[in-house]
């Protein structure tokens, strides 16, 4: 914190971090040097510019992306959004992607979190050998297993339902779930588990009263993984779902996109309409999942 | 993924653990342990915490990846009992057939090409957001947002960007760069970089995320420390912040290796499954799916989904004996300490 003494960098931008840092007299942050931030606008420019071409070419019309493919909407036509979001193609695959992302969700948290807290907090033969079991799930990407997955869930019945995509993906969300929320789980002090016994508080009431409120943070970062991992997911809706009834957002972008190929405005439009949920609930939740990976790795 | 039992990080955890696999959980060695209650009533608890998840995981994964290596000796066209039984034909045609070789090449190249291009870039962006400025956190969801998106939205958006009548070639035409235009997806000399180029821009975000994440477990007097003892910002991140950083730098580089080595969606969709091989990005998991399931080869398409596995395996094995060694239980699992 000795400011003062510093030997003084060789370039403003290199300040030193305990120097840079620093809050002002009034606990307002410092601006800092130009230099950090025209680099992060350019690369934020980056990292949106496509978003934006997606989203602003829906409001253009085929016309005007013919003659100008990188210009501005003139006018700006809403025409394309008004049909994607009044057709009900668009709606049946929202729903059908929020059931599938929210049941695989809620089946990872649950199933997650009752596992890992056998795991954490019971002593018993084989514990080493379970945990290493799902966390050896982590070398089974679903790709590997996808063909026989296919006949698996044909042989069950569940071609077309969303069913068939939401046990799988369960099932494949399970070892992350369990390598993020162990170490959470096992964080809970011993003491709290003592003293909530000395109370008269079995195990499972103390897993319902303590143990599930301080793991929050894991049981949301590792939620929220599961329902964009399913929201996102592409692969197993693919050999799963060949009916247009149940399609999920990303195959119905995919259909949308070969079935329209020539009318690439109302692509535009509906690929960004497609996005939007995901983005919306991932501003939602950002500091969340920041904060969750900050949590995990930091143990 | 091996022994991950607690007794190999004494500093872990508060709670239980010593009783390696010895069976009952018997008389703890530490007297602050408290008595356990054994017997019937704990396990029963054990078998219906642990029960439902054991099912699901058993059935959907384990169970489908061992009937890959099964299916994978049969010609099979997925209906009935596979009962033309060839041996290991299947792989002999794999290991011997050109197209994947390619596949392989290409796999390999996205592996290294991932980990040389995101991971510097991604260290210095950590480092840029590390610092405490306006609009942090802004900047940090916004750097996130390709991440979030799903493979199919990003593969579409790009596909019309770069098409050679695209976004991007009139806009270098715009700017004077119209040399530069080029086809970017069906060019087979510069396709393979076009898909390296969305792979940065799609990933970068969450290696971002994770570094920031390990960053931020740094103690800040460390570096306080260092400043005072004269050294400069990047002195400071060299000497203290990268070492320190390691271990989550080798976690993120496991994960995109394995990532990279089973890419599918956006090759799939932005090149389709005829295109990439002929473009050059074809990776083992599309040429899986064009000459396993699209071909109405199912025996095949297994097999090459095992070799895919074992190629996995093996990389992950020598990563995890050779690099992860280091870290007791990796960063994810919560080893910086």
């Amino acid at each position: 914190m000795a400011a003062t003494t510093v030997a003084v960098p060789p370039l403003s931008s290199d300040r030193p971090t305990g120097q840079g840092q620093r809050k002002g007299p009034k606990g307002e942050l410092r601006w800092g040097s130009p230099g950090v931030y025209v680099v992060a606008v350019l690369l934020i420019l980056v990292m949106l510019a496509p978003v934006a071409y997606v989203i602003i070419g829906g409001f253009r019309t085929n016309a005007q992306i013919t003659t100008d493919p990188s210009g501005w909407p003139d006018p700006w036509q809403v025409g394309n959004y008004v049909d994607v979001l009044t057709g009900n193609v668009f709606w049946r695959q929202v729903i059908n992607s929020a059931i599938a992302a929210g049941a695989t969700t809620i089946g990872v948290v649950v199933l997650g979190l009752m596992a890992s807290f056998a795991i954490a907090r019971y002593n018993f033969l084989g514990r080493g050998a379970l945990y290493s079991l799902f966390a050896a799930g982590l070398m089974f990407p679903m790709t590997v297993a996808i063909t026989p997955l296919y006949i698996l869930v044909r042989t069950l019945g569940l071609m077309n339902d969303l069913s068939g995509v939401i046990l799988p993906q369960i099932g494949f969300a399970l070892p992350t779930t369990i390598i993020i929320l162990v170490p959470f789980l096992r964080a809970i002090p011993s003491e709290l588990q003592e003293a909530a016994e000395i109370d008269g508080c079995s195990r499972l009431g103390f897993f319902w009263r303590m143990v599930l409120p301080l793991s929050m943070p894991g049981v949301i970062t590792v939620g929220i993984l599961a329902f964009i991992g399913s929201w996102n997911s592409y692969l197993l809706p693919l050999f799963i779902l060949n009916d247009a009834d149940s399609f999920t957002l990303p195959l119905g972008v995919q259909a949308f996109s070969s079935e329209y190929s020539v009318d690439t405005a109302k692509v535009l439009a509906f690929t960004s309409l497609a996005m939007l949920p995901a983005l919306v609930f991932f501003s939602l939740f950002e500091r969340r999942i920041v904060g969750g990976l900050t949590g995990a790795v930091k143990g | 993924m091996t022994s991950t039992r607690a007794s190999s990080h004494p500093d872990g955890s508060p709670v239980d653990l010593p009783v390696g696999e010895g069976g009952t959980p018997a008389v703890s060695p530490s007297p602050r342990r408290r008595r356990r209650r054994t017997g019937w009533g704990e396990r029963l608890e054990i078998a219906v915490l642990t029960g439902p998840a054991l099912l699901v995981f058993l059935s959907f994964v384990i169970f489908p990846v061992l009937m890959a290596a099964y299916y994978g000796f049969f010609s099979w066209e997925g209906y009935g009992p596979p009962t033309d039984f060839v041996g290991l034909k299947n792989y002999e045609t794999i290991l011997t057939d050109p197209l994947f070789h390619d596949a392989l090449r290409h796999n390999a190249f996205i592996v290294v090409f991932s980990l040389v291009l995101q991971g510097p870039a991604a260290v210095l962006i950590a480092l840029l957001l590390n610092r405490r400025m306006r609009g942090q956190s802004i900047i940090r969801v916004l750097i996130f947002v390709p991440y979030v998106i799903s493979e199919v939205v990003v593969g579409t958006g790009w596909s019309l960007i770069l098409q050679s009548t695209g976004a991007l070639n009139d806009l270098l035409e715009q700017i004077g760069l119209g040399g530069l235009a080029r086809d970017w997806i069906s060019d087979p000399d510069i396709a393979i970089w076009t898909l390296m180029g969305i792979i940065t821009w799609k990933y970068i975000g969450f290696a971002v995320i994770l570094f920031l994440a390990g960053l931020q477990g740094i103690p800040q007097e460390l570096n306080e420390a260092a400043a005072i003892d004269g050294a400069s910002y990047w002195q400071v991140q060299r000497r203290i912040t990268l070492p320190l950083l390691a271990p989550t730098l080798r976690i993120w580089a496991f994960l995109s290796i394995i990532g990279a080595l089973q890419l599918f969606d956006l090759v799939y969709i932005i090149w389709g499954q005829y295109v990439a091989s002929t473009a050059g990005t074809s990776t083992m998991a599309t040429y899986m799916v064009s000459f396993g399931r699209n071909a109405g080869s199912y025996g095949y398409g297994n097999a090459v989904a095992v070799v895919l596995f074992l190629i996995s395996l093996v990389v992950a094995l020598v990563y995890q004996r050779f690099v992860l060694r280091r870290d007791t239980e990796g960063a994810i699992t919560g080893g910086v300490r």
